[in-house]
């Protein structure tokens, strides 16, 4: 009985994911990226991606840096040694962000549809 | 590249290094001078009122901070209490030129401010960037130090005809940029001074340098030109600075710019690392990195004395 009723629900769900996925403007597969702070520095200091990625940032360095972006369109707490920030860029555009903490740190994520 | 090329070529590179002192692993040293012998014109105005004193430079405690530069810099903070509490004489009153605490939790400026107490004289503080990085940046700082101070806690007061101006750089900072005074504070400052005679005596004290050390980190305040501008018509200026956790000296005119030693970890001297993080000393020597800074006032209008003690020889 329960094959039957998870065969049910995936033909029942099937058509609703095939229309979302044509319709949405997400990529089907939503990719991670990251960049790692290391010596002061963002790697890449600058980075394409498309709607919908999420970036993830690590801090490398023995002190804390934030992310925080110029338009003030993100913002991470302190991040002390290892500590990770994620943020999902919906929509396209080009964002400058810095450490501002060390504000000579700065970095780009440029999000374009491929 | 070795160390030493690599320094080198910095400052050839850089001709505004050049008049710099750099402190290697020398553990005391004095600087006698720095104030022009304008200074002895202007003297008699203020000798009656100056009387001799002394006062100390803490600075870049990074209460909190536990990387292997130095695992414990509550402790090396604790070892610099206790040699100021050993000196013949106790210096009338104290500045912290900022970064407190690491992270700008309440634990480390609770831990921070036990440690400190036991110095038992005031204590002027400005903030560093590691002291505003709550969430709501610079909230725990004023709640603690804030008393008594403007906007995001600069100040003045005036200590046996010394002029003392606590400036704050390290709020709004821009990306890409320096240390930033801003406009408000500098409004402030020209009011500061305005009534002042030009024979006052002046101290100024932030965290981040008010000249250009090295701005590839970051080294400087952007629009430190302004206020040293304000400055220019007085005959004796003393700028102190932490946040480059390193002993570095400049005179330039009537102005003499003096950076503190970190009591929690050396940072590089300038363009010798990759980056101007914590830097690891051989076993042994992180103390003879560590210090604080002592200045003092000697009746007669000697030269402002400023003596930079290691935390060991």
């Amino acid at each position: 009985m329960p094959q039957t009723f998870m065969t049910a629900k995936r033909r029942s769900l099937f058509p609703f994911l095939l229309a979302a996925a044509l319709v949405s403007p997400l990529p089907a597969g939503a990719a991670a990226v990251s960049v790692k702070i290391d010596n002061f520095t963002f790697n890449p200091p600058e980075l394409t991606i498309a709607p919908g990625d999420t970036v993830t940032w690590t801090n490398g360095d023995d002190i804390p840096h934030t992310v925080v972006g110029v338009d003030k369109s993100f913002k991470s707490k302190p991040l002390d040694s290892d500590d990770k920030f994620s943020f999902t860029f919906k929509e396209p555009g080009q964002y400058d962000y810095f450490c501002s903490i060390h504000p000579h740190m700065t970095g780009k994520i440029i999000v374009r549809t491929p | 590249m070795t160390h030493d090329e690599t320094e080198l070529g910095g400052v050839s590179r850089r001709g505004a290094l050049e008049c710099m002192l750099w402190a290697g692993s020398a553990v005391v040293w004095t600087v006698s001078g720095g104030v022009p012998s304008s200074i002895s014109l202007a003297k008699a105005a203020t000798l009656a009122e100056q009387k001799p004193f002394s006062f100390l430079q803490l600075s870049d405690s990074h209460v909190g901070f536990d990387k292997p530069a130095n695992p414990d810099a509550l402790g090396t903070l604790r070892e610099a209490v206790a040699r100021i509490k050993s000196l013949p004489t106790q210096p009338s009153f104290f500045i912290h030129t900022g970064d407190i605490t690491h992270l700008s939790k309440d634990s480390q400026f609770d831990d921070a401010d036990q440690v400190l107490k036991e110095l038992n004289a005031p204590i002027f503080y400005v903030p560093g960037e590691h002291d505003i990085v709550d969430e709501e940046p610079g909230k725990a700082y004023l709640a603690r130090y804030g008393k008594g101070t403007k906007g995001a806690g600069w100040r003045s007061f005036d200590e046996n005809g010394v002029h003392f101006i606590g400036c704050v750089n390290v709020v709004d900072l821009k990306a890409g940029g320096l240390g930033n005074l801003g406009e408000a504070q500098l409004a402030w400052l020209a009011d500061d001074l305005r009534g002042l005679s030009s024979s006052t005596p002046i101290v100024v004290f932030a965290h981040i340098p008010l000249w250009t050390v090295y701005p590839e980190w970051g080294w400087g305040t952007q629009d430190s030109a302004q206020a040293l501008e304000l400055l220019k018509r007085f005959g004796s200026v003393t700028v102190l600075n932490g946040h480059i956790h390193q002993v570095m000296q400049k005179v330039e005119g009537a102005v003499t710019f003096h950076t503190a030693r970190s009591t929690a970890f050396p940072q590089p001297a300038p363009g010798t690392a990759p980056s101007p993080g914590p830097m690891k000393t051989p076993p042994g020597a992180l103390r003879t990195y560590l210090g604080v800074t002592e200045l003092n006032f000697v009746r007669g209008g000697e030269p402002l004395a400023i003596v930079d003690s290691a935390l060991a020889s």
